[in-house]
């Protein structure tokens, strides 16, 4: 990572010179003197972030489960979310335009979509994993279908479910970014002012907040599959 | 140009006007470099890649990386990432340098675990019974582990040249040319009609890639037949679950 080390010293004396003035990538002073527009980028972009992920789940998990059972839906849902996610974000985000209008509801509903096919993926490989065994024994315990997809096939999926979700959530970090585009706000809107200005500490202070961010919900992630998955305990990973 | 609303007629409107097409700002010029800078970054990141993958599943070395390049790679934003290109000094800046370096490293991830894994999991049984007759090292990964592992090497390169496809577009906001300019320049001059064009054109690129990609792919494994359907077939079957671990 280029460092100060890479600028010349510019007239030091004659103005105030520090890194905000030589124009560091690494500059403690800006984000001490920005915070509060940091801090109200990031919150944007977390919220994006929570909303893609509420909605994306409660779609996800009827549409799982229907899609497992049912096998001309599983195509389809299959076949669409290959089709959906080729689709490169930027043009996902401008075809939404005419409907959703400018604003995070564009960003959402295109990262909703990209969501899906993840979640809806992992939780149909998830159900379809689960040992018949185990599916036998509750139905002999005469477990209903609603109690044996509940207490039995969802747990059992749950670890492949999450692998899908951690993929969800890394990828809508990232992908907000250029959400800046269509006034979504964000963490893309201070690497875009930054690339405008020419201003090297708010484009990476904001990318590297980008990263720790999408870091931060992957850990997030596995400590909530291990909490929701206990009997893995002491199991590898 | 009049700022076209973004109705089916403005787009419709937008695609049949010749002067859309033409000149360095036009839709041919701006598919071409999209084509273009995406093929180069695709090169540079195979060349790369996959003898850096071979290298390391022959040499059972660097499965951490190969296998968890991926999820850094999604971490980081590409937006961003161009723009630090953008940014930096001479020879970087907003130019084709900088924009097929970026780009190739976003590209580099599929390729190298999909290669990793397909050597990894080349049939131990075959490789041993190359071992057995005398092959060398690199006999054995040439004859042997590089033919089983072909197909998860061509997934990879039809993933990467899909991903490379979408990332091009993005470097019509930091600068560069490609469909994603044609978009970016709607935003500029409030014209929908262009910006969904762009859309659309971008789409539609994206979507010929994977199924022509796909198609390739499906020819190369019927074409090997023959002197090992069994491997073939046996490699086919086990397709699916890498693609999708690998996405």
């Amino acid at each position: 990572m280029p460092v100060a080390a890479s600028v010349p010293l510019l007239h030091s004396g004659s103005v105030a010179d520090n890194c905000l003035v030589r124009n560091d990538w690494v500059c403690p002073l800006y984000v001490t003197t920005r915070s509060t527009q940091i801090l109200e980028a990031l919150q944007q972009h977390v919220t994006i972030l929570v909303v893609t992920l509420v909605v994306s789940v409660a779609i996800a998990l009827p549409l799982g489960v229907l899609a497992h059972r049912t096998s001309w839906l599983r195509g389809l849902v299959l076949g669409a979310s290959t089709v959906v996610y080729t689709i490169p974000s930027l043009a996902m985000f401008s075809l939404l335009l005419p409907i959703t209008g400018f604003g995070p509801q564009t960003v959402v509903v295109a990262l909703v979509l990209y969501s899906l096919t993840v979640l809806v993926r992992g939780l149909v490989s998830g159900l379809d994993a689960v040992p018949d065994d185990a599916v036998d024994a509750a139905v002999g315990m005469g477990y209903g279908r609603w109690r044996l997809l509940r207490e039995v096939q969802l747990p059992l999926a749950l670890p492949t479910a999450f692998a899908g979700l951690r993929i969800a959530a890394v990828s809508t970090v990232a992908l907000t970014t250029i959400g800046f585009l269509f006034s979504s706000g964000g963490l893309g809107n201070l690497v875009y002012s930054g690339l405008t200005s020419n201003f090297r500490p708010e484009v990476l202070t904001a990318s590297v907040l980008c990263v720790l961010l999408a870091l931060l919900v992957d850990a997030v992630l596995v400590l909530l599959r291990r909490r929701l998955t206990p009997w893995r305990r002491g199991a590898a990973a | 140009m009049a700022a076209g609303g973004g109705g089916v007629s403005g787009v419709l409107d937008y695609l049949t006007d010749p002067d859309s097409w033409s000149g360095t700002g036009g839709l041919a010029n701006r598919l071409v470099e999209h084509v273009g800078i995406s093929a180069l970054s695709l090169l540079l990141a195979t060349v790369v890649a996959v003898p850096a993958g071979l290298w390391l599943g022959h040499t059972g070395r660097g499965g951490f990386v190969a296998l968890n390049i991926g999820g850094v790679g999604r971490a980081v934003p590409t937006f961003a990432l161009l723009v630090i290109f953008v940014l930096l000094p001479q020879p970087f800046g907003a130019n084709l340098l900088s924009f097929v370096i970026a780009l190739a490293l976003f590209t580099v991830p599929p390729l190298l675990t999909n290669t990793w894994t397909g050597i990894r999991e080349a049939d131990r049984a075959a490789v041993d019974a190359g071992r057995g007759l005398g092959m060398s090292g690199g006999q054995l990964l040439r004859r042997v582990e590089l033919p089983l592992a072909r197909p998860l090497v061509l997934s990879g390169l039809r993933l990467a040249a899909v991903q490379v496809v979408a990332t091009t577009t993005v470097i019509g906001l930091v600068g560069g040319g490609s469909l994603g300019r044609v978009i970016n320049q709607g935003f500029v001059r409030q014209d929908q009609a262009q910006v969904i064009v762009g859309a659309v054109l971008v789409a539609a690129l994206a979507l010929l890639t994977e199924v022509g990609l796909g198609a390739v792919e499906r020819r190369a494994s019927r074409r090997r037949g023959g002197r090992d359907t069994a491997a073939a077939t046996g490699r086919g079957a086990a397709l699916p679950a890498g693609g999708t671990a690998v996405t």
